[in-house]
């Protein structure tokens, strides 16, 4: 019994984590039609981020520096996506090329700038006692941390369901030509959403760090999962991101526990299945 | 094409007598520097170890001015960047392009494999730093030798202080997902139950592992966990264990890379107490650590480990294998043995090789502690002269399979 509570938290938890990766991911995606590669770049940015910062500055409160690092990292992909994508927009290939080559960059930038030791980030002190209920001990860092995905969930909801600006996002990932001919500026919302998807990622990156921490190759460890979750929950569909990356979560958590031996043939297996019989996912507006 | 015996004959002989008539105008000149190549990964992920490397070599040789044996030498330093195809090219750039007279490196042991069969064939001295047990085992090369420790070669201790001192009775264990950390726990699981221990739990992880959340959530209830990890994924291992509470259960001990001190500099106070096996440490208690440590703590901030060590000895092994031939590098059968030949006092202690090439030297159980405010790896007890092959027959050792996985098997697994 135990085992499943603990483990069902842990889902819980990862997939609050992933939905914080995966969300600018999905919006990215649905609206400009990339597959933008520099997405785990832009979450190990924040985390490293926070991990900077938090060593430089003692106590540096962490709700803080995820606010920071989101603002820093969406301002870096809002210069990308002006001086770089923006001229690639006929060319969707060299998009996602230029994507792949920027992650790369900032890979090595990181590892130039703070070397190749991994680089803790502190769990906030007044969270850092595990939380103890009936007998069962479970840090409460990820408990704060799913509740961080829910309020993230609920914002982007109210942003895309009930503003201007998200009927105008929604316009342009239904019909992108169809939303140009009736006056939204498409271009610019693509830089908009750029921002805010790189922005998610880079404060996302921080609030995963205390449980990840900062090490090279952290990108390429998250890239992949973002890319699950949402060819598993929809393309630009932000339930679908929501709802996939508790599923990935429980998958992963339940498959490496039962399986450990199988742990990414657990994890890839339904993103085969849901691309060969449901290509649009399982919310998706567009096909994948 | 054909060609008769007698022009095959004529060929080989006419090609000896040349190179004795001429010999090959970039090697053999007095005066020319003896040459080293290190292969080190200096980026990519990992890039801390290989970076360490190179600065330790790189000071080893500044404080000789640059001489070693009577005669300048050169460093050429080549970045595989962790990569095994770049390590080839950059090896294959080392031999033939700068014409080096021995190899340090590579760190990662596939990087070491996928360039062992071509410096054999190259006939190159190499010094090497990867842990792969069958490099010194089942498949050695009388050019190679290795003077850091098999994958098990640390673990051996450990396993035997966990049982007599510690009176361990079960134990868990937690690698990577690959080989170095299959040998690794094998050995230790081997070396623990021969003591009475039973190894309860053997949980691998994939290299890139996420979230260590699911695999903390079920280690079993045992007396300590061994972490057989290799940078960056052991310590963050170690942090969720103690997120969820469980260093409080039960006791944590590693084997030589775990809590490395590249590893240590960037944790806090709940690595105290942490006990981890090891042929280095930067606290050893000998003339020429101390000077060592001290140096290199003075010029980088920080202790240096595993990585660092590993060149600095490797220069230390070298320096005297070229006094012992007078720096005469282009006799490369008499530098390796020299080299093979060794009894150099160095930063670990002092060092020989067995006939497979591969290190007997000491092996220390570490305790991490604060001094001065650092983490630090204190020594608390030291295995003399520690063999590859630990107390077991070389012959019977050498007829089992090489440990893997699956062996030898874990009879005490719990459900």
């Amino acid at each position: 019994m135990q085992f499943w509570i603990i483990q069902g938290l842990n889902s819980l938890s990862l997939g609050g984590l992933l939905f914080l990766l995966s969300s600018g991911f999905s919006l990215i995606f649905g609206l400009m039609r990339l597959a933008n590669l520099t997405h785990g770049a832009f979450f190990m940015l924040g985390t490293y981020f926070a991990a900077i910062a938090m060593r430089s500055y003692d106590g540096l409160n962490i709700w803080v520096t995820a606010l920071g690092a989101g603002i820093a990292v969406a301002a870096i992909g809002g210069l990308f996506e002006r001086l770089v994508l923006a001229r690639l927009r006929t060319n969707p290939l060299g998009q996602v090329l230029v994507t792949l080559g920027m992650s790369f960059i900032i890979s090595d930038a990181c590892l130039m700038l703070w070397g190749g030791d991994s680089i803790p980030v502190p769990t906030p002190q007044n969270l850092q006692a595990p939380t103890r209920l009936y007998g069962f001990v479970f840090p409460t860092y990820r408990l704060v941390l799913v509740g961080c995905a829910i309020t993230a969930a609920i914002v982007l909801y109210v942003l895309l369901e009930r503003t201007r600006l998200g009927a105008m996002i929604r316009a342009g990932v239904d019909d992108a030509q169809m939303a140009r001919a009736v006056g939204i500026p498409v271009s610019r919302l693509f830089t908009m959403v750029f921002c805010l998807g790189a922005g998610i990622a880079g404060a996302g990156g921080v609030l995963g760090g205390p449980i990840l921490s900062a090490y090279p190759g952290l990108d390429a460890d998250m890239l992949p999962l973002a890319l699950i979750v949402v060819i598993l929950g929809g393309i630009g569909s932000l339930l679908g991101a929501f709802i996939g990356s508790f599923i990935i979560g429980l998958i992963y958590t339940f498959g490496t526990a039962l399986f450990p031996e199988l742990a990414y043939i657990i994890l890839f297996l339904p993103m085969i299945f849901v691309i060969a019989f449901r290509p649009q996912g399982l919310f998706g507006r567009v096909g994948a | 094409m054909t060609m008769s015996r007698r022009q095959f004959v004529g060929g080989v002989a006419g090609a000896g007598i040349a190179s004795i008539a001429a010999p090959n105008p970039v090697h053999g000149q007095a005066g020319e520097p003896i040459r080293i190549g290190l292969l080190a990964a200096k980026t990519g992920p990992l890039a801390s170890g290989g970076i360490d490397m190179d600065l330790a070599l790189t000071m080893f040789l500044k404080e000789r001015e640059n001489t070693l044996g009577g005669r300048k030498v050169e460093l050429i330093v080549a970045d595989t960047a962790g990569v095994p195809t770049t390590a080839r090219t950059k090896a294959q750039e080392l031999v033939e392009k700068n014409n080096v007279h021995c190899i340090i490196g590579p760190l990662a042991a596939f990087e070491a494999l996928a360039i062992a069969d071509y410096l054999t064939e190259k006939q190159m001295p190499t010094l090497g730093v990867a842990a792969a047990e069958d490099m010194t085992q089942r498949h050695p090369s009388p050019w190679f030798v290795r003077l850091t420790s098999t994958s098990a070669q640390c673990a051996y201790p450990l396993a035997e202080y966990s049982a007599k001192e510690l009176k361990y009775k079960k134990i868990v264990t937690i690698a990577d997902d690959f080989a170095y950390g299959h040998e690794m726990c094998a050995g230790f699981q081997r070396a623990f139950e021969d003591n009475g221990g039973k190894v309860i739990q053997k949980i691998f992880t994939p290299l890139a592992t996420p979230d260590y959340g699911s695999y903390v959530a079920q280690v079993k209830s045992a007396d300590a966990i061994f972490l057989g990890t290799a940078g960056s994924n052991g310590f963050r291992f170690l942090r969720q264990f103690i997120e969820y509470g469980l260093k409080d259960r039960m006791a944590v001990i590693g084997g030589m890379t775990a809590l490395d001190e590249s590893v240590l500099r960037n944790m806090g106070d709940e690595a105290l107490g942490v006990l981890t096996t090891s042929w280095y440490s930067a606290e050893l208690d000998n003339p020429l650590n101390k000077n060592f440590a001290s140096a290199f703590r003075k010029q980088f901030k920080y202790d240096p480990g595993y990585y660092a060590a590993s060149t600095y000895v490797s220069g230390e092994v070298l320096e005297a294998a070229l006094k012992a031939v007078n720096g005469n590098v282009d006799d490369k059968k008499a530098l390796m043995t020299a080299i093979r030949s060794s009894d150099a006092q160095t930063v670990r202690g002092l060092v020989k090789f067995d006939e497979f090439g591969n290190v007997i030297g000491n092996v220390y159980i570490r305790k991490v502690a604060k001094i001065d405010g650092r983490l630090v790896n204190s020594v608390i007890k030291t295995y003399p002269d520690v063999t590859q092959f630990w107390t077991y027959d070389k012959t019977a050792f050498l007829q089992n399979p090489v440990y893997s996985r699956d062996y030898p098997p874990a009879k005490n697994l719990e459900p």
